[in-house]
């Protein structure tokens, strides 16, 4: 019998076409079969303009969706938005290279426009062994599913385009393990922020990361993605977690998921898509779920986070080769070294992005929203990862509870995550959002993002404040 | 891309941790359609203050720094977001290396296939290098075929992948490279779709 092979292992092993080099195992080069890919209008140009100059074609063009979603407004009422002129020339340049080079293109008004990290799982389109490259960081998202999904650059999608592959280097692997039951109020997002936090923005680097334990079995498929999307921002080049009977029905009822027949000979496939026993990581990590609090951050990097009872850490505390960074963090953020946390007065509330705007995530903010009112002075918004989310909580009756608590209901987009399009905080404004990233500058030139959960955007967004969700009372959405 | 074999010219250190991509490329410099203008997007935020006005504290606006060829970099440099715009501004501001004891992961692909040579070394030659510094600027050489950083009679050895060594020498088009084993991509689809029949049909429905 053949050795105990990793999940990240067994995938990589049924994409390699042939090794370039290097010996076998992590460090191994190798030509990679790449299934799928997204494009998005920002990151792709460049890679369309280089096959247009070389007079290449596109080897495989099926296995290509575009959409636009970082740059278009999401304006409440489609076209009251602004785009500017850079802005509306690389939409028109997606869709005309998804014309002249035969890519199906999602424009800023098809029905199924959205975030491309929602977009591609809710169609069906992310399947259990896949390997997906995408011009994005956040495509580590697909993990949820047993992808190996990973970004990669513009160079890289023109590579990918031309010849369905990637010269690929094997990474190492690194199993984090979420034991037990997570504590009431707690969710997929605090759980990966603690992650971070542990073992810092770097601690993943050169692995690829599978997420185990009973804390991770029992979360929906949705959460997954959450943890999957986020472990990019510990330097996780991808994240894993084996695919079970909730993936499988999670894709049985999307669009354009395999026929049933198909579906059924891919279950025994995909049953095996697991980390033999006694597999061998090169690196573990242990997290009692029941331990881990509600998070937020403080400073402008992602592990620079704490539990919302906790402090702004005093610099003068910490280890001396972060306190530089801490210093400059909290000048920044325009805090003050050991100020409670809740004491945090916010200006602006926002929920969306790839890491948590699917239906859980609006359902769960809901529930702390219901019969609630946005705190006077703080402008809150929320932009559903997709249209397709939008309408689906439309139907459940969440838009109608956003919008009496104060909420603005967005349409679906990149929005306020990165601020490339007319979504943006003003100098100074503080904003608690259910994001991915504290970077500064990334909401806006001079904004502060304390990243957290939606429920937990939607208690500061109650409170005014930075707020622990644990204190509300949850009422059932509808 | 352009050829790395051996190259003089300052250094200027950057130390922070965790410099992002956003902070190295920020997003007002991303809405174009072509690869131009990225030199004055490098660190724009703190290169010019709100006002557009230089901010002549910051290590690349310095009097002198007007040769800046080399970056030495704190840990986990060019993390974040895949915009390969960041290594685009780098090399088109002038930018030919950084030493490091850590990158981003998209970052260094983005580097090796643009001809951005990344120096990974350890915490102890970082600090070595760090102090041989002025004020945090300098002058060095980079010899790529003999791995090693020249500053003025020191040495510093470096090693970097083979494969990215002789890309960086040569200028390969790596598109072209692969396009060589296109009958092996042709036979792995074949096989591959006839095993995992559910994937052959098109992304697109
Ligand atoms: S939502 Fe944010 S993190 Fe996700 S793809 Fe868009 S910009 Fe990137």
């Amino acid at each position: 019998m053949s050795s105990p092979k990793t999940l990240y292992d067994k995938i990589i092993d049924r994409h390699r076409i042939l090794s370039l080099g290097g010996t076998e195992g992590a460090g191994e080069r190798l030509l990679l079969y790449i299934d799928r890919t997204v494009l998005n209008e920002y990151t792709s140009p460049q890679a369309f303009s280089g096959l247009r100059d070389a007079g290449r074609k596109l080897w495989r063009p099926a296995a290509s969706l575009g959409v636009v979603d970082h740059v278009n407004s999401t304006a409440p009422v489609h076209g009251e938005g602004t785009v500017d002129d850079g802005a509306r020339r690389q939409i028109e340049y997606l869709i005309e290279n998804g014309r002249d080079f035969g890519i199906e293109i999602f424009d800023v008004l098809d029905p199924r426009q959205g975030i491309e990290h929602v977009v591609m799982p809710e169609l069906g389109l992310v399947l259990p062994g896949m390997v997906i490259a995408a011009g994005d960081s956040h495509s580590t998202t697909y993990g949820a599913f047993g992808v190996v999904g990973f970004g990669i650059g513009t160079s890289d999608i023109e590579h990918l385009l031309a010849s369905q592959t990637l010269v690929y280097r094997r990474l190492k692997t690194m199993r984090v393990t979420i034991d037990g039951d997570l504590a009431p109020g707690v969710t997929a997002k605090d759980v990966i922020m603690e992650v971070i936090r542990r073992i810092g923005a770097d601690g993943a680097a050169g692995h690829a990361v599978e997420f185990a334990g009973k804390a991770i079995d029992a979360m929906g498929v949705e959460a997954r993605m959450t943890i999957c999307n986020m472990a990019v921002e510990c330097g996780a080049r991808v994240a894993l977690t084996a695919p079970d009977d909730k993936v499988t029905d999670y894709i049985a009822a999307c669009p354009r998921a395999p026929s049933p027949t198909m579906l059924d000979r891919a279950r025994d496939i995909w049953q095996a898509l697991r980390s033999d026993a006694g597999a061998r990581f090169d690196a573990e990590l242990f997290v009692a779920a029941g331990d881990v609090p509600p998070m937020v951050s403080w400073g402008t990097s992602p592990d620079q986070a704490l539990a919302i009872t906790d402090r702004v850490p005093d610099p003068a505390d910490l280890p001396a080769e972060r306190r530089e960074d801490a210093n400059r963090a909290i000048t920044y953020m325009g805090l003050a070294p050991r100020m409670a946390l809740q004491d945090i007065a916010i200006d602006r509330a926002f929920i969306g992005s790839c890491t948590n705007a699917r239906l859980s995530d609006i359902r769960d903010a809901a529930r702390i929203l219901r019969g609630r009112k946005v705190a006077p002075g703080v402008r809150a918004m929320i932009s559903p990862g997709s249209s397709t989310v939008r309408r689906e909580a439309e139907q459940e009756g969440l838009d109608r509870i956003f919008r009496d608590a104060g909420f603005e209901w967005r349409q679906s987009g990149c929005s306020l995550c990165l601020a490339m399009n007319d979504d943006m905080l003003a100098p100074g404004e503080r904003c608690a959002s259910s994001t991915n990233r504290n970077f500064e500058g990334r909401q806006g030139i001079g904004g502060r993002t304390h990243l957290m959960s939606p429920a937990m955007v939607a208690a500061a967004a109650v409170t005014g404040k930075l707020a622990d969700v644990r204190a509300f009372a949850v009422q059932e959405p509808l | 891309m352009e050829r790395f074999l051996r190259l003089s010219g300052g250094v200027a250190a950057m130390p922070g941790a965790n410099i992002d991509t956003d902070v190295i490329m920020p997003k007002a410099f991303l809405k174009g359609i072509d690869r131009s203008g990225l030199a004055d997007g490098l660190f724009h935020d703190l290169r010019f203050d709100a006002a557009g006005a230089r901010r002549n504290d910051f290590i690349l606006n310095r009097p002198g720094m007007t040769d800046t060829r080399f970056l030495l970099a704190g840990p986990n440099f060019g993390c974040g977001s895949s915009r390969e715009h960041a290594v685009w501004g780098m090399l088109q501001y002038g930018i030919r290396a950084i030493a490091g004891t850590s990158f981003g992961a998209i970052f260094s692909d983005n580097a090796a296939n643009n001809g951005l040579l990344l120096l990974t070394l350890p915490g102890s030659d970082i600090a070595l290098l760090s102090d041989m510094l002025d004020d945090g600027a300098g002058q060095w050489t980079i010899d790529l075929e003999q791995e090693r950083i020249e500053i003025a009679d020191r040495i510093i050895r470096f090693d970097v992948d083979p494969a990215a060594r002789q890309a960086l020498m040569l200028g390969l088009d790596r598109i072209g490279e692969t396009l060589t084993h296109a009958a092996h991509i042709r036979a792995f689809e074949q096989a591959y779709f006839a095993s995992n029949p559910w994937l052959a049909g098109p992304a697109g429905g």
